[in-house]
């Protein structure tokens, strides 16, 4: 144990380094993929058959290849298109697009949820499709859609990971480094461990925080 | 008799292959109480929805004090404003209160200065007798307080005239008379008001005409008194003869 608390002290620093990059990218994708999987959603439900047509396209073209390709493609192939981006961007980019598919199909199933007849209570009072969106549907989707968004949010912190693949120096790197460098596999990789779970283990709770702060107003 | 709000031309529409409205024609004059009944499926609702261009209609016309319902047309926004909407199932904002479900419209769409909305949003919520639920959600209401919030909410648009689709018809009874009481004082103040309902003894009391609609025709029409009184056509005397006595 003594050995371990020692092995530990040593260790945290250079892990709390990872621990900052797995924030900044899953922080950065995170924000990324809500933006961009609302506005699939969106084009999604927007009744104009074109913009449905694309962000179905883009959608399954995004859930049909997986991310480590999705992350080599902009960290490799795009130098090549004369696109050079750091490893840091291209891993928030990456993971920001791929999972804004995942965004947009829980989005788009919140916005269906949401009663047809609120649709006509907004038209009826005059309302256009922007305004029903913002005002009436969108907020009442927010509710439906949170456990899920909860349940992304923690499997993106957890596939931030992936970025050790293109060279983003994030926990999961930083603790293959130290345990191959010194041999210490399971004091790193416990440390590993505990560290996530440091992180996903409030944003769990931060996610039960929201449904009961947007639950209240609604409750029957 | 002054000149007619809604026009109602030879409308017709059909669901797929089905039709529903088989050339109807009717007017509603200003200030005038006009109730749709007929048996389900008749096109009743459908009608109401087609002024308010909730639904397209497939041929004939429908014009609001001369402009044309087309649901293509930006004219549709001031329609809409114009011919507030009350639904049988309320839809009340439900993430909103009882005050910001009045005053939505006012503020947002007609953008009214926020503070003469909501003076008048509660002076109708006092009106409908909901003067102490301003702040309560729609969940804590029950269903009658809930369709007088939507009334109120149909009020502070100050509309040209109220379409009501059904109103009471998803209210336990015990609640279906202080909804109505409401809808007549509103009548006796000069509302116009087209009225889908099964509440024939609302009909009786407060509607100035009463039309029967069935299989997408109007097969009867005139004074309250006459047609639930003494229908003429046969279809009119079974279809009230089973709504009075149901078993």
């Amino acid at each position: 144990m003594q050995i371990f608390l020692r092995d530990a002290a040593q260790f945290l620093p250079l892990l709390l380094q990872g621990v900052k990059f797995t924030l900044l990218v899953t922080a950065g994708s995170l924000i990324l993929s809500t933006l961009l999987g609302l506005v699939w959603a969106l084009m999604r439900v927007s009744g104009i058959g074109w913009l449905a047509l694309i962000a179905k396209l883009v959608v399954n073209g995004l859930r049909g290849i997986p991310i480590l390709v999705q992350l080599f493609y902009i960290y490799f192939v795009l130098p090549e298109l004369g696109i050079a981006l750091s490893a840091l961007q291209a891993s928030i980019l990456g993971l920001g697009i791929a999972y804004s598919a995942y965004q947009s199909e829980n989005f788009r199933a919140g916005i269906e949820a949401v009663d047809h007849g609120q649709i006509e209570a907004a038209q009826s009072i005059g309302m256009g499709w922007g305004m029903m969106m913002r005002r009436v549907i969108l907020p009442q989707a927010v509710r439906i859609v949170l456990p899920p968004y909860g349940n992304i949010m923690v499997m993106m912190l957890k596939d931030s990971s992936q970025a050790s693949t293109i060279t983003v120096a994030e926990l999961t790197l930083q603790g293959s480094l130290i345990a191959s460098s010194t041999f210490k596999n399971m004091t790193v990789y416990s440390l590993v461990a505990l560290l996530y779970l440091c992180m996903s283990l409030p944003l769990i709770g931060f996610v039960g925080w929201l449904e009961r702060r947007f639950g209240k107003e609604t409750r029957r | 008799m002054s000149a007619s709000m809604i026009e109602i031309t030879g409308v017709t529409k059909s669901f797929g292959a089905f039709p529903v409205l088989k050339g109807i024609t009717a007017n509603v004059n200003k200030g005038e109480v006009v109730c749709l009944i007929g048996p389900s499926g008749s096109g009743k609702s459908t009608i109401l929805r087609c002024i308010n261009g909730l639904e397209s209609y497939d041929g004939g016309a429908i014009t609001i004090d001369g402009v044309r319902v087309d649901r293509s047309q930006p004219s549709i926004t001031g329609i809409r404003t114009a011919m507030a909407m009350v639904f049988q199932r309320f839809n009340l904002f439900p993430h909103r209160t009882a005050l910001e479900n009045v005053v939505e419209g006012p503020i947002f769409v007609k953008k009214e200065p926020a503070a003469q909305a909501i003076a008048r949003g509660r002076d109708l919520l006092a009106r409908v007798g909901l003067g102490d639920k301003v702040d309560a959600y729609p969940g804590q209401l029950s269903g009658g307080q809930m369709q007088r919030v939507a009334i109120a909410r149909a009020l502070c648009m100050q509309p040209k005239a109220i379409l009501f689709d059904e109103p009471t018809s998803a209210l336990d009874p015990e609640l279906v008379g202080e909804v109505l009481s409401v809808m007549k004082s509103l009548a006796e103040d000069g509302m116009t008001m087209l009225v889908v309902t099964h509440e024939m003894g609302f009909a009786r009391e407060v509607a100035d005409r009463v039309l029967f609609l069935d299989g997408g025709v109007i097969v009867e029409q005139g004074p309250a008194r006459d047609v639930l009184g003494a229908p003429s056509h046969p279809r009119t005397q079974d279809f009230l003869r089973r709504v009075l006595k149901p078993i």
